[in-house]
This record gives C-alpha cells, structure tokens and sequence, in this order.
C-alpha cells in the first residue's frame, strides 16, 4: 500500500471521528431532552441531505482536470490543516479553551428544553448536516487527488461505525475522545498532504516523490511543538 | 435559507477563521508558483521555499495568536 493511501484512510479516519463525536452530541442531546423521535428523524434528513450533496458533488468533481483539481484541494488541504493546527497548537499551549464535549451536551440541552418537537428535530438536521459537510470534504480532498476516494471514504466510514458503536454502548458524549490531540495530528497530515499536492501544481520538486510526505509531516509536527513552546512563553 | 446560511458559514470557517494565516498562505503560493512560472528558481527551490514558508508563517501566526 503505497504512503498516499495510508495517509488517506488515517487523515479521513481521524478527523471524521472529531466531526462524527460533535454531531453524535447534538443528536444525543436532542434524544435524551426532546425524545428519539425528532433526533432520528432530524438525523435521517441531515445523512439524505448529506447523499443529495455527494450525488451533485460527484459528477461535477469528475469534469475538472485532474491537474487543476490537486492545486484547488491541494490549497483548500492546506488552508484547511493549517488552520486546525494553528488552533491545536494554541489549544496545547492553554492560550484558548479545549472543546469541552460534556459542556457543549449540557448547552445543547440548555437550548433544547421547552422547545417543540419540529424544532429539536431541526437541531439534530443542522448537526448532523454541518458536521457531516466537513467530513465529506475531508474525504473529497484527501481521496480525489490521487484517485483515493474509496480509501478515504473507508477510513471515515471507520470513525462513523467506532463513535456510534461507542456511543451507542456508553449512552453518554464521548468527552475522554482526545479532540485536541487528534486536531494535532490531523492538522499536521493535511498540512503536509495539501504542501504536497498544491507544490506540484505550481511545479515544486520533491525529493523522493511522495516519499517525501513522510519527512515533510515530521517537520510540521516539529514546527508545531516549537509553536506549542512559543505560544507557552507568549515570546 | 437560515440552514444554507449555516452550511455555508461552516464551508467558509472550515478554511479561514484567521484572515492573516489564509493571506498569508495565499500570497507566498502565489509567489513561489510566479517565481516557478518566470523560470527563478528551479522545481527542489520552490519545494524548499514553499516549505519553510509554510513552517514560517504558522509559527509566526501562533506568536501572535498568543498575545492576544
């Protein structure tokens, strides 16, 4: 298996499992104040609304030109992981809050208390769709550079049956998930990934060839935890 | 509407929530690919530039993301 795929189903696999534990909090949240029934139902139409989004997606994806197509996800990759890593390093270094999953179930239901049925269903439709266009962005950019659709989509499809199994048995928000750590991680193989991409688009060499993903991931990483002791010292 | 207005909010914060670090970005990509384009530098440079650019520009947007 070459780099590229390993680093598709792990990038999908971890940052769809800090997207599919917000939404399975909403969705607990609605459930647990406001009945099952306007959560299943509020989640159903955020999965078909997701399909409807893949299904007009898809083809559209299919009729750019590959070589146009790395540079675009190459640079949303980019702006996108730098931008997760850039809070997790901040995060790490206490200069903002961590996301508190327990804190935000608590608001949810907070927000939820008195409100009529449509409304709680309405709130699980907006979470499980918000939430669920990150992930099949992320499964779009890290799998249709290189033709990794299907290693991308396994690997979210991985973090989805994992958090609900999971939720389903714990019937409580999945708060000791390490959301910060896994934004880290994320935030470093897409940054690397989308340098990747994006540099051969504008006619970088890399050295090694897509060996090169692994060194230049380790230096982001790097990077990163120097960012973590700056951020610390307020230098 | 309210909820195409969300997914949109959300499809937009999913690649800026700190203008500069998005600026940034955007203006040593387009350096590096004219500089690659005018024939300057050569394919291993623009890597390098490109990469140490990249590393650059994050850490000095935590500096100043820490003293706020």
């Amino acid at each position: 298996m070459l780099i590229h795929d390993l680093t598709a189903i792990l990038s999908a696999f971890l940052a769809s499992l800090v997207e599919v534990v917000e939404a399975f909090t909403i969705v607990l949240a609605v459930g647990v104040t406001s009945g099952w029934r306007p959560a299943l139902l509020g989640t159903g139409a955020g999965l078909a609304a997701l399909v409807l989004l893949v299904a007009v997606l898809g083809p559209l994806l299919n009729a750019v030109p590959l070589e146009a197509m790395q540079g675009v996800i190459g640079l949303l990759l980019l702006l996108f992981g730098m931008r997760w890593l850039r809070k997790a390093v901040l995060r790490a270094a206490g200069r903002i809050p961590l996301h508190d999953e327990e804190a935000a179930f608590d608001q949810e239901r907070k927000l939820l208390r008195g409100r009529p049925e449509f409304a709680a269903g309405t709130v699980a439709f907006q979470g499980v769709l918000l939430e669920g266009v990150e992930v099949v962005f992320i499964v779009i950019a890290v799998g249709t550079g290189r033709g990794l659709l299907g290693a991308a989509s396994l690997g979210a499809a991985a973090a989805a049956v994992l958090v609900l199994a999971t939720g389903f048995l714990l019937h409580r928000p999945l708060s000791l998930v390490p959301e910060n750590t896994l934004k880290f991680l994320v935030g470093v193989m897409l940054s690397a990934f989308g340098t990747f991409w994006l540099g051969e688009s504008v006619g970088a060499a890399w050295p090694g060839a897509d060996f090169s993903l692994l060194p230049m991931a380790l230096g982001f990483l790097f990077a990163a935890i120097i960012g973590v002791r700056i951020a610390e010292a307020r230098i | 509407m309210s909820t195409l207005r969300a997914v949109w909010d959300e499809l937009l914060g999913l690649f800026v929530d700190d203008g500069s670090l998005a600026a940034a970005i955007l203006v040593l990509v387009g350096l590096v690919a004219v500089l690659r384009d005018i024939g300057a530098i050569g394919g291993p440079v623009a890597g390098g530039l490109l990469f140490g650019g990249l590393v650059l520009i994050l850490l000095e947007n935590v500096r100043r993301g820490a003293r706020r």
